[in-house]
């Protein structure tokens, strides 16, 4: 699981905090709500967990509940690949 | 130095140039011949030679207008429409303006009273620019013309208009990116009076009112669109030279196109983009189109490379930052219709603002429809139908969409359909510095709510939409940064029926819910057309003209311009961006992944500001002018002494 973390705090730090250090994110920080990612951001992230992860999202998948931060997209990946 | 001025405006009209000059005031024009080849030599005057004008664009009705005046005894010496302007402002002052149906920026110049009058068309076609500096006024159809009078005239970025743009895609005022340079607001005049005293009035607004919506049939509304758009196409195929026109592929184009071929005889040459990139390609439709009213149709390809590569000349002409690349296919087309010698083309611009055919006007009636009823498990399901075009529509997850669109706005809120799309182009603040950001005092927005919330309350959030999309969209981004300027980088002038200000006037009247009807778009447009145009042009989703973005400038090369503008040295001497934030996105670009809304739009805003800040801001250079071809030259001291030089 961590490593897990690591590898997506990584891609969220490369490509969309372009102003802020790394330790600034919090693993549990809203990406919505802290302006991080927008709605057509999520889905880059989302081309992204598939390419990494070797998973398929289903729409149906695409709520924040599942992907709006650190922590709960490590926990949706780890449910994907388990 | 009226010289150096009109000299770097060769590219607006280079058939010719004009001066008038006298001890307090100079005219110098280039001309792009249309109208009476021969005669219609600027500047003008009036029978007794006090009044002189210069003049950019057309006035439709002028040969009604010309025999009214001639009854009225007005003596003309030439064919010309802008002779008409003359005249008629000798009997009316500024109110001549109520009576022209065009595109124009015009200069007045009264000897005798010793002012000048400024204006614009109605919806701002045709640009003026003008400044202030060392107790003088210049003016120009564009700014680089300032800036060639004189060095000392102040060459900055402000800071706080570069916020605007990077909010609603341009500036929303009188204010331009350079600092002390205004534009003279469509609709709107401006008098200098012989004491210094500036006077500036509107004459006209688009007339969105509560109260004036047509009690009639929607049978009864189509009939009277096409009647008024036969009507603005015929006036505006007047010209002495051939009239082409553009063809999108989309309703409106298709639209003025299928009118020209039924209702006049008038051998029609088309023009049209087409993308290498399938996504923004538009050719069968174009091409069906073309067939269907067998035009001679002329396109030109546009791929990624060549979007990079004209990139700084579309800057150079647009004189303004852009957050998209939209402007560089028709800088190409352009150049396409002049190699065709055509100097006319007609264009579909305007329909949709004034028609309600943005997807922006049905993403604010879903959203408005879920409001309505926020515990239903079904609506939501509804915006899924908006952006079916976009690789990444933000309406792919109902969800995410739904906490996208959902910005706490009320039905009230004179901004209700704007502010998702100002809070996504407002993500690329992250790049503007500090100093940027705090040199306003407070949010565009906020300052766009100074200023317009009288205007807008009392409308329905739909027409509230559309009058905010025609006056910043479409006034200072549609039909300057991608129309005018696009098109006379090569001489090229474009017309636009649905501009028409009777077709706006007619448009304004529609009852919203007629407008676009349930989710349909173009309603009565659609009703109007639908004998003239192919089934399928009718019936077809609306695909908005776009471009690829990122894409244009990181394929299998990199623009060499692109590293030097993004340089951190070039970013320090600039002072407007974050270099490290900057430096992050372009190694992001660089890995050549789909980008989102705000990274395509930042990218390109931050690279047309530094190509803007390097080319009027570090290194302006007027180019020295050539012997004026064609150049007639009038020297007024007092009228004692005239020149006139062929």
């Amino acid at each position: 699981m961590s490593e897990i973390v690591t590898t997506i705090r990584k891609f969220i730090f490369d490509n969309f905090l372009f102003d802020a250090a790394e330790d600034e994110l919090g693993n549990d920080d809203s990406f919505l709500e802290q302006g991080i990612i927008d709605s057509t951001g999520v889905l880059e992230l989302v081309e992204w967990l598939e390419e990494t992860f070797n998973i398929s999202v289903d729409d149906e998948e695409l709520i924040p509940e599942n992907l709006d931060s650190v922590n709960r997209l490590a926990a949706y990946v780890a449910g994907k690949t388990s | 130095m009226l010289e150096r001025m009109i000299w770097t405006l060769r590219h607006r009209g280079p058939d010719g140039f004009g001066l008038y000059q006298d001890q307090r005031a100079g005219l110098a024009h280039a001309r792009l011949s249309i109208i009476d080849l021969e005669g219609g030599w600027q500047p003008i005057h009036n029978e007794d030679r006090t009044l002189w004008i210069v003049f950019n664009g057309e006035i439709f009705n002028y040969p009604e207008l010309r025999r009214q005046l001639i009854d009225s005894g007005h003596r003309f010496a030439t064919r010309s429409d802008t002779e008409v302007i003359v005249h008629l402002y000798e009997e009316k002052g500024e109110r001549c303006l109520e009576d022209l149906n065009g595109q124009f920026a015009m200069a007045l110049y009264d000897s005798r009273a010793r002012s000048l009058f400024l204006a614009r068309d109605r919806m701002g076609i045709r640009p003026l620019f003008y400044t202030l500096h060392d107790h003088r006024l210049f003016f120009a159809s564009e700014i680089k013309a300032i800036l060639a009078a004189d060095p000392a005239i102040e060459r900055a970025i402000d800071p706080a208009v570069l916020q605007e743009i990077f909010t609603f895609w341009s500036a929303s005022g009188e204010q331009t990116v350079f600092r002390g340079i205004r534009q003279v607001e469509p609709g709107c005049w401006l008098r200098l009076d012989a004491s210094g005293t500036i006077r500036q009035q509107r004459y006209w607004e688009i007339p969105f009112r509560p109260d004036s919506f047509a009690d009639a049939s929607e049978d009864r509304l189509a009939a009277e669109l096409r009647d008024l758009l036969v009507d603005a196409v015929r006036l505006r195929l007047r010209a002495d030279v051939p009239v082409g026109a553009y063809l999108s592929g989309g309703l409106d184009s298709s639209a003025i196109t299928s009118l020209v071929h039924h209702y006049t005889d008038n051998d029609l040459k088309t023009f049209s983009v087409t993308f290498s990139d399938q996504v923004y390609d538009e050719r069968e439709e174009q091409q069906e189109m073309s067939a269907f009213l067998q035009t001679d149709h002329h396109e030109i390809r546009c791929s990624h490379a060549a979007i990079g590569q004209a990139f700084p000349r579309v800057i150079r002409h647009a004189e303004t930052p852009i957050l998209r690349t939209a402007p560089a296919p028709l800088f190409l087309l352009s150049s396409l219709v002049r190699e065709n010698d055509y100097k006319v083309v007609l264009t579909g611009e305007g329909a949709d603002e004034i028609l309600g055919g943005y997807d922006i006007f049905k993403e604010a009636k879903v959203r408005a429809f879920i409001a309505a009823r926020p515990d239903s498990s079904c609506r939501p399901f509804l915006l899924k139908r908006l952006y079916p075009y976009l690789a990444l529509s933000p309406a792919r997850s109902a969800e995410y969409a739904r906490r996208f669109f959902d910005t706490g706005a009320s039905l009230d809120d004179p901004f209700y359909a704007h502010r998702p799309r100002w809070k996504t182009t407002a993500g690329t603040h992250v790049f503007l510095r500090d100093e940027v950001l705090a040199a306003a005092g407070c949010s565009p927005v906020e300052q766009l709510e100074q200023r317009w919330a009288g205007r807008l309350r009392g409308l329905d959030y739909f027409s509230r939409a559309q009058f905010l999309e025609s006056r910043l969209l479409l006034g200072n981004y549609l039909l300057s940064s991608q129309g005018d300027r696009m098109g006379m980088a090569h001489s090229i002038e474009g017309r636009f029926p649905f501009l028409d200000h009777r077709v706006v006037e007619f448009a304004c009247t529609i009852p919203p819910r007629l407008r676009m009807k349930a989710l349909n778009e173009k309603n009565i447009l659609k009703k109007a057309m639908a004998d003239i145009l192919p089934p399928a042009i009718v019936r077809r989703k609306k695909q908005p003209y776009m471009a690829p973005d990122i894409p244009s400038f990181f394929g299998t090369q990199t623009p060499e311009y692109v590293s030097y503008h993004l340089s951190e040295e070039k970013l320090m001497e600039s002072g407007l961006f974050k270099p490290a934030a900057v430096h992050r996105l372009l190694a992001k670009c660089r890995k050549k992944s789909r980008q989102g809304f705000r990274e395509n739009m930042a990218f390109v805003g931050i690279l047309s500001t530094q190509i803007l800040y390097e080319t009027f801001v570090r290194n302006f250079q007027a180019d020295t002018p050539a012997p004026l071809p064609g150049k007639r030259i009038v020297i007024s001291k007092e009228n004692e002494r005239e020149c006139l030089k062929s």
